[in-house]
């Protein structure tokens, strides 16, 4: 697929805004580390809107129509899509009330509070959740049709979540210990995730070129694509990483996006790193981002059969496995009489 | 009643005049224009229906040659239906013909995702999602004769590789057809339930070569000659 810059903000920054509304709800509702103050709830707040409303306004970009975006709040019956735009903007009435009410209030424990934040975090759980199975629920990209999809969507969104609530509190000083063990533990929980799944998406596919033109007995290869320039369909699915690519960039994934926040977030239970934690939600982000990137370019539609550009469909014997076949002789031989 | 297409593999001839009488018809339909991008440039592309590809089947030398036709299958499970969060993709319930409302679509390619087939093209000009329609136009036209009353890809194609009907009805042509020839529909493992469907080449008995006898006098000299000297 082509991975447009587009959706991979909207996923990347409005999961993380969700998650993070979610665990500061969390944090606050156990006092995890003696809880937020009112000023730092209200800021923090504003880092999860922040986060999340930006998303928003890139995934627009995405939309070669946009002034027909309003109708997609209307199949929620049927859409994941739909239903990932309904629940976003459910999201702000109960956040932004959440944030004046502990603004004006100056309290974070009240029934009205408790009420607002706790609604606005399972809004936005809910809309991590449809984010994922908008990918999940495609039958035509195998490394997407998978639950493994929308369980790394919630890993990666609170991880990122996490760690800036870590890196918040680290930052303005106080007991960090549960916060910055609940960031790390998330962490950590998202970078297996995604390692089980970077794993599983190897497998080849059940869907070859053999099921896509219904020659199941015989080799198919493609002879012409039938156009002389790109199309839609190669522009919208092209293979845009190789392989070895593909392969580095998911070690900077692991090492930028989580070794390096959990290493961080370690460092500072022994040492205080003070103001320096900012970096690792930074880092976090940046790897992340990498992850968002990746999880778009690996992914291959099952149209790119079709256009006999889907390598990785077949799986092939390695080279120093293979029998040598004797070279193959014309069965036919065309002897025109006289 | 579920109308689409049966493509018969093995006499067509790859010739794309499907391919473009379809353009032709359908950059002044319900969904006009096709739009053309670069059409007399270097990198000439556009937006299209139907696409022929072509492919080697088998290793030589019991390879054929098979052109492959396609367009929107207007599949029973229209998954890109389902996706469409306007609303703009629509399924008719009373033909099965899969339509993109163009006053609704909102042009975030989700549902060329969801197809398999690549049936749906994104218009850059108009920012909207197109797709093959059937020639809903033409299929309920009383202005025109009834026999044209069909889609132009079928009147157009010279080697009568296209079938058009309603494949709910069991004596229909195209269902007939279906039957008798092992008709089938493209990636059944994804459970679209596509409506059109293809029918494999026939199977011929090989031409026998083993009474042709052995090479006269002359033709060996030929084929030496032929060998020896170069061109």
């Amino acid at each position: 697929m082509k991975p447009s810059l587009a959706v991979i903000f909207l996923t990347l920054f409005s999961g993380s805004g969700f998650g993070l509304a979610a665990l500061l709800a969390l944090d606050n509702d156990f006092r995890i580390s003696g809880g937020f103050g009112p000023l730092m709830t209200a800021i923090l707040m504003v880092c999860a809107l922040a986060l999340v409303t930006a998303g928003m306004i890139s995934s627009t970009a995405h939309l070669a129509n946009p002034k027909n975006a309003w109708r997609a709040f209307t199949r929620w019956r049927s859409s994941w899509l739909s239903r990932e735009g309904v629940l976003a903007v459910l999201f702000y009435p109960f956040a932004v009330a959440d944030l004046g009410w502990v603004y004006f209030s100056d309290k974070t424990h009240s029934l009205v509070v408790l009420f607002l934040s706790n609604t606005a975090a399972l809004i936005g759980l809910a809309t991590i959740f449809s984010q994922g199975m908008i990918y999940a629920c495609l039958r035509t990209i195998r490394q997407w049709h998978t639950p493994l999809v929308p369980a790394n969507f919630y890993a990666l969104g609170l991880a990122v979540g996490a760690s800036i609530l870590a890196a918040a509190r680290i930052a303005t000083g106080g007991p960090d210990g549960a916060i910055a063990s609940i960031a790390v533990g998330l962490l950590l929980i998202a970078a297996v995730l995604k390692a089980i799944y970077y794993f599983w998406i190897g497998k080849p596919s059940g869907t070859t070129i053999q099921t896509a033109t219904g020659f199941n007995r015989g080799t198919v290869r493609l002879l012409d694509q039938g156009h002389t320039f790109g199309t839609f369909l190669t522009r919208e699915f092209s293979n845009c990483v190789t392989r070895a690519a593909a392969y580095r960039l998911r070690i900077a994934v692991f090492v930028v996006g989580f070794a390096g926040p959990l290493a961080l977030l370690t460092l500072n239970l022994e040492h205080s790193i003070g103001s320096w934690a900012v970096v690792a939600p930074v880092l976090a982000l940046l790897g992340i981002g990498v992850e968002r990137f990746l999880f778009f370019a690996e992914a291959q539609h099952v149209v790119n059969l079709y256009h006999g550009r889907m390598p990785a469909s077949l799986p092939k014997m390695p080279e120093f496995m293979r029998r040598k076949a004797p070279a193959a002789t014309p069965l036919v031989v065309h002897y025109d009489k006289g | 009643m579920r109308l689409g297409l049966v493509i018969d593999l093995d006499t067509c001839v790859g010739c794309h005049a499907c391919a473009t009488s379809c353009k032709e018809w359908n950059t002044s339909s319900i969904t006009a224009p096709l739009t053309d991008y670069d059409p007399y440039g270097k990198e000439p592309s556009g937006v299209w229906f139907n696409r022929i590809r072509h492919y080697e089947v088998g290793d030589y030398p019991n390879n054929k040659t098979i052109n492959f036709p396609m367009s929107c299958m207007h599949c029973e499970n229209a998954e890109c239906v389902t996706v469409c969060p306007t609303g703009a993709s629509y399924k008719r319930p009373e033909d099965g013909i899969v339509l993109v409302d163009q006053d609704k679509c909102m042009g975030c390619n989700y549902c060329s995702w969801a197809c398999p087939y690549g049936a749906r093209e994104l218009d850059r000009e108009s920012g909207t999602m197109k797709k093959c329609t059937l020639c809903v136009d033409r299929l309920y036209d009383e202005a025109l004769p009834v026999e044209e009353r069909k889609p132009a890809c079928v009147l157009a194609c010279p080697a009568h590789a296209r079938m058009f009907g309603d494949l709910d009805d069991p004596q229909s042509t195209v269902s007939r057809a279906v039957r008798d020839r092992g008709g089938y529909a493209l990636m059944p493992e994804l459970n679209y339930n596509p409506t059109n469907h293809y029918l494999p080449p026939r199977t011929r008995a090989p031409v026998p070569t083993n009474d042709l006898g052995r090479p006269s006098l002359a033709r060996k000299v030929k084929e030496w000659v032929n060998r020896v000297i170069e061109r």
